[in-house]
């Protein structure tokens, strides 16, 4: 399990691209909000929360049709099945490697581009702490949305299409959070709802794409 | 005889041809019946005036939607479960009619919500959430499509819908957080003494049971065109097979 945690970790970081597109992706997504509703300070710093989810949201969906494809195509996904691992627990691995390369770098810097948006400074924890809280449930979900659709050709779209759905729960519990927070209200509950939502995808979640995986590999 | 005698396909064939042309009777009898009742000779509201009548087709298809959605969980159960092939069949059958009964409930709550409201869309809990329904069962549509092989799609829809189902449930409580509501309450619930004024209650009862009979003969219809085009497949594919053997 190590072994191919590490393993997916350094081909993320060899193949280029694929470490830095998200956070580049992230980047722009924040810089062209402006653009699109006008650089009013006031504006900005109260849709600021609510950006920087949905911006870390759609990066984390662009890495996620090739975090089961390129095994597939190789065949290493059949290895791996025939190996001693339960299918269960190599999604589960091959999500939290996903994480680590996109989910966590997203998360560092959030803050930094919660400065280009105008973030209020009470804002500035949470919407960290709710990023890496619900990321992680990001990465899940899709690797289900990507076990799901790893048979089918050009299925990218169709992934968006599936897994956007399932993410609204996170979104909205993370994005309320930040939301609060940068107000200066208490954050406490939406942030303990998302708590719950992460933990119970990441316990679950994997026994759902374990089984869809093992369908498609049928 | 149980109820798993159906899962053989020339069975239910059979049941079904002799069930449904009284549900479509049934049905139109129902649906003419009941909106001719409800549109032309009840009173109008008198706060909503006339708009009050468009509950005839709002309420039952918003009705139906959910209970079609529930419907094809059963059927994606049945067949992880015990692999009948009459249940995946059905589920992938009510999934565009599930479609068409969210959209019917949309568009008629936006036409009702216009002059009541004031807004054609409010970003209300019970408004999302079923927006979000639609999105998801769009996906659902999609992958029966992409899959090739009819007993992969089925396994995978048929999971999709169950974390879909939990994820539909999680949003439908969740966006209850996010923004306090702009719709009613329940109208219609079976504890409570009078829901609606029995004027417009009875042809509303007659329209329900109109949509239910509609849902019922579409979905049995369509479940026999699904076998049959399965078996004409499986045919098409013999030929194929026989034609080869001959040559070899």
């Amino acid at each position: 399990m190590r072994a191919l945690f590490f393993r997916d970790l350094r081909l993320a970081l060899r193949a280029g691209g694929g470490f830095g597109l998200g956070l580049a992706f992230f980047l722009i997504v924040v810089v062209l909000v402006p653009f699109s509703v006008g650089a009013e300070a006031a504006l900005l710093s109260r849709i600021a929360p609510g950006v920087l989810w949905l911006g870390a949201l759609l990066a984390c969906l662009l890495s996620l049709d090739r975090l089961l494809a390129v095994d597939w195509e190789d065949g290493a996904l059949d290895l791996l099945a025939t190996s001693p691992l339960p299918l269960e627990g190599i999604v589960a691995v091959k999500a939290a490697a996903h994480w680590v390369t996109t989910g966590l770098p997203l998360v560092v810097v959030a803050p930094v581009l919660g400065v280009l948006l105008n973030l209020p400074v009470s804002g500035y924890a949470v919407l960290v702490l709710s990023l890496a809280l619900g990321t992680p449930a990001l990465s899940m979900i899709g690797a289900f949305g990507a076990a799901l659709t790893v048979g089918i050709k050009r299925g990218g779209l169709l992934l968006s299409l599936l897994v956007l759905p399932l993410y609204v729960p996170t979104l909205i519990f993370g994005a309320e959070a930040a939301r609060r927070a940068a107000d200066g209200l208490d954050a406490g509950t939406p942030l303990m709802l998302l708590a719950g939502v992460s933990g119970a995808v990441l316990a679950c979640m994997p026994f759902a794409a374990g089984a869809v995986l093992r369908v498609n590999l049928r | 005889m149980s109820l798993w005698e159906y899962a053989n396909p020339v069975k239910f064939l059979r049941l079904s041809e002799r069930v449904l042309p009284w549900c479509w009777a049934g049905a139109a009898l129902c649906l003419v019946v009941g909106l001719t009742w409800g549109f032309f000779f009840t009173p109008d509201d008198f706060r909503q005036g006339s708009t009050v009548k468009i509950i005839y087709l709002h309420v039952p298809s918003a009705l139906m939607a959910i209970n079609t959605w529930f419907m094809m969980l059963v059927a994606s159960l049945i067949w992880i479960v015990r692999r009948h092939h009459v249940s995946a069949l059905a589920a992938r059958a009510a999934a565009p009619v599930w479609i068409v009964m969210t959209l019917i409930a949309l568009v008629t709550g936006a036409i009702w919500g216009q002059p009541m409201w004031g807004t054609w869309w409010a970003w209300d809990p019970r408004l999302t959430s079923f927006l979000i329904l639609f999105l998801f069962y769009l996906g659902y549509v999609a992958l029966w499509e992409a899959v090739e092989d009819p007993d992969t799609a089925a396994d995978l829809t048929s999971i999709l819908c169950l974390v879909g189902t939990v994820f539909a449930v999680l949003s439908r409580y969740a966006v209850n957080f996010w923004n306090q509501g702009l719709h009613q309450g329940a109208s219609l619930s079976l504890d409570k003494e009078e829901n609606v004024a029995d004027v417009f209650y009875l042809p509303l009862l007659v329209c329900i049971g109109g949509f239910v009979l509609l849902f019922l003969a579409l979905v049995l219809y369509r479940t026999g065109t699904e076998i049959r085009v399965r078996r004409t497949r499986a045919l098409i594919a013999r030929e194929g097979r026989m034609a080869q053997a001959e040559q070899a």
